[in-house]
C-alpha cells in the first residue's frame, strides 16, 4: 500500500516533466498547421524539416556551439581542477568561490554583462561571442563533475609514477587521466546539454542574422511557432533518448569500461 | 609537485577573470553612470517607481510562491529516491535532466496547448465531471510554467543530500527510541540542510530573474522584473537603465551566494 502509494508519487512527477514533451511529439504529427486543431496523422512535417534551410542552418549552429564550447570548457575545466589541487587552502576557496558565480548568478545577469563586456571590448557578434559566452557558462559545470573525482585520488600513484622515471606529462595520460575520465566525461555531456538548452545568454550574446534553435524559435513565437519545429525537437528527443537507453542497459559494464578501457587500449 | 603546477591554473584564472569578473564590473560600471559617463544613483533609485517596483515585487511574489511549490513536491520524491539502490543513481538523475534535450521554450509552450480552454487538460478535467482550469495567461500559468523549468533543479540536490545520509545514522535514531516524525525532523532534515539550500537557490533565482517563461504563459501583459530588464536592453536600449536594475537583481544573488556559501561548505548540496 505505502509502496503503491510512492510509486503513484514518482509517475506523477514525471508525468508532469514529461507531458509537454508527449504534446510536442504528438503536435509533430498534426496535420493541421495550428495547435489547436487535430488534422489528423501525418509525416509533412517531417519532410518539410528537411527542405526548411532556416532551420537546419539554426540546427548546425546549436550543434557547433554546444560541441566546441563544451569540448573547450572540457579542457579549461579539467585542467583548473588539475591545478587547484595543488593550491592553497585559501586560494582554492577563492577560486571555487569564483567558479560557482555563474551557476548562481542569474542567466539575464549573465548575459546583459557579457553583452556589456563585447560592446566595450568592440568585438563584434556573432558565432564568436556566443561561443565565449557558452563556454564560459559551461566551465563550471565541467570542474563541478571532476572536482570530486579529483578528490577521490590518490596523489601517490602519480608520484610512484614520476619515482618510476615517467614523465610528469606522461604519469598524467597513463595514472590520473584514466580515474578522472568518468568525471570529465559526465561533465562534457552536462556542458553540452546546458548549451544545447540554453535560451537566454544566447539571446544577449548573439548576433544579428546567426541564430540557434533556442533563438530561432523565440522569433517564432509572435508569428507562431513552424511544426516543423515540433518534428526536429522529437527527433532529437527520440534520438538521445535512444543513445542514453543504449550507454545505459549495462550500467556497471560502462563504469568498467571507462575505468580500464583506456589504459588497455594504450598497450 | 604543488609548485610546479601553479602554471596550470593560468588559463582558467585568466578566463574566469575576463568572463566573470569583468563583464560583472561593467554592470556595476554601466549601472553607476548615465549616458555621459556621469556617476549617477538614478538606475538604481529607478527600481522604487511605480512600473519598475510594481513588475519586482510580482515577480518576488511569483518566484517565492513557486520555489516553495517545488520545496514541497522535490522533498518527498527525493525521500523516496533516496532509498532507491545506489547503482539506480545515474538513471534517476538522468530522468530529471533528460527533458532538457527537448528546447526549454517549446516545452513552456506546450503547456499552452495544455492548459487551453479548450486543451488536453480541461477535455481530461470535464470527462471526470471535474470545474475546468482557466489559468493560461495569468499569473498561475506563469507559476505553473516555473515550478515546470525549476523542478529538476530542486529535485536533484536535495536528491543528492538526501542520498547522502548514511542509513545507519536513521536506524540509531530508530533503535534509540526516535519515532518517524521525530527522527525527520531531528536527523533528515537538518542533514539535508546543504541540498534544500542549493535547490531554493537553483529555483527561485532563475524564476525570480525569467522573462521567457511570463512572456509565453502570462500572455505578454503580465511584467515580471526580467522582462523590463530585457526591454532596456534589446528594444530601448537604454544599457544604463538595464544595469542599475540588474544590480537589484544581483543583491537578491549576493544573499543567496552568502547563504550558500555558510550552510553548504562543501558543496554537498550541488546538482551533480
Amino acid at each position: 500500500m505505502k509502496n503503491a502509494a510512492k510509486k503513484i508519487y514518482i509517475a506523477l512527477i514525471v508525468l508532469f516533466l514529461y507531458a509537454p514533451i508527449g504534446t510536442l511529439m504528438v503536435l509533430s504529427f498534426n496535420a493541421s498547421k495550428t495547435r489547436a486543431k487535430w488534422g489528423g496523422f501525418s509525416l509533412q512535417w517531417y519532410i518539410a524539416l528537411f527542405q526548411n534551410e532556416e532551420i537546419l542552418r539554426a540546427l548546425f549552429n546549436t550543434l557547433v556551439i554546444a560541441l566546441v564550447s563544451s569540448l573547450f570548457a572540457t579542457v579549461i575545466g579539467t585542467i583548473a581542477c588539475i591545478a587547484m589541487t595543488g593550491m592553497k587552502r585559501q586560494a582554492k576557496s577563492i577560486l571555487m568561490g569564483i567558479t560557482n558565480i555563474p551557476m548562481l548568478n542569474a542567466d539575464i545577469v549573465t548575459g546583459v554583462s557579457l553583452m556589456l563586456l563585447y560592446i566595450s571590448l568592440g568585438i563584434r557578434f556573432g558565432m564568436g561571442t556566443i561561443l565565449l559566452s557558452h563556454i564560459t557558462f559551461n566551465i563550471p559545470y565541467v570542474i563541478l563533475s571532476v572536482m570530486p573525482r579529483m578528490k577521490q585520488l590518490n596523489p601517490s600513484t602519480f608520484e610512484a609514477a614520476l619515482d618510476l622515471g615517467s614523465s610528469p606529462l606522461n604519469a598524467f595520460f597513463k595514472v590520473v587521466f584514466p580515474d578522472l575520465l568518468p568525471g570529465i566525461l559526465s561533465g562534457f555531456l552536462m556542458a553540452f546539454t546546458m548549451s544545447l538548452d540554453d535560451f537566454i545568454i544566447t539571446h544577449f550574446t548573439k548576433g544579428v542574422g546567426v541564430d540557434t534553435l533556442s533563438t530561432k524559435i523565440y522569433t517564432e513565437i509572435k508569428k507562431g511557432i513552424k511544426p516543423e519545429m515540433y518534428a526536429l525537437s522529437s527527433l532529437i528527443f527520440v534520438i538521445v533518448l535512444t543513445l542514453l537507453i543504449l550507454i545505459n542497459l549495462s550500467p556497471d559494464k560502462k563504469e568498467k569500461e571507462l575505468r580500464y578501457g583506456g589504459k588497455n587500449e594504450k598497450k | 609537485m604543488t609548485s610546479k603546477k601553479n602554471w596550470l591554473s593560468v588559463p582558467y584564472l585568466f578566463w574566469s577573470g575576463l568572463f566573470i569578473i569583468v563583464p560583472l564590473g561593467m554592470v556595476v560600471y554601466y549601472g553607476l553612470t548615465d549616458r555621459t559617463g556621469a556617476f549617477t544613483l538614478e538606475n538604481i533609485t529607478a527600481i522604487a517607481s511605480a512600473g519598475h517596483a510594481k513588475a519586482l515585487r510580482l515577480s518576488l511574489l511569483l518566484s517565492l510562491i513557486s520555489t516553495v511549490i517545488c520545496f514541497l513536491l522535490a522533498y518527498p520524491l527525493a525521500m523516496i529516491l533516496a532509498q532507491v539502490q545506489v547503482r539506480r543513481h545515474n538513471f534517476i538523475i538522468l530522468i530529471f535532466i533528460l527533458p532538457m534535450w527537448m528546447n526549454f521554450l517549446l516545452r513552456t509552450l506546450a503547456w499552452q496547448t495544455l492548459l487551453e480552454k479548450n486543451g488536453v487538460i480541461n477535455h481530461v478535467l470535464t470527462f471526470l465531471h471535474l470545474p475546468t482550469l482557466k489559468i493560461i495567461n495569468t499569473p498561475a500559468a506563469i507559476i505553473l510554467g516555473m515550478v515546470y523549468n525549476f523542478l529538476p533543479f530542486m529535485i536533484l540536490p536535495l536528491y543528492n543530500a538526501l542520498a547522502k545520509i548514511d542509513p545507519n545514522v536513521i536506524n540509531a535514531a530508530h533503535d534509540l527510541g526516535a519515532g518517524h516524525i521525530h527522527t525527520f525532523f531531528r536527523i533528515i532534515l537538518p542533514l539535508s540542510i546543504p541540498g534544500i539550500i542549493s535547490g531554493i537557490t537553483m529555483v527561485f533565482i532563475p524564476a525570480l530573474t525569467t522573462f521567457v517563461i511570463s512572456s509565453l504563459l502570462g500572455g505578454g501583459k503580465i511584467l515580471l522584473i526580467g522582462d523590463v530588464i530585457d526591454l532596456e536592453f534589446t528594444k530601448t536600449s537604454n544599457w544604463h537603465l538595464g544595469s542599475g536594475l540588474s544590480m537589484v537583481l544581483m543583491i537578491f544573488i549576493l544573499v543567496n551566494m552568502v547563504l550558500s556559501a555558510i550552510f553548504d561548505k562543501d558543496g554537498e548540496g550541488s546538482m551533480l
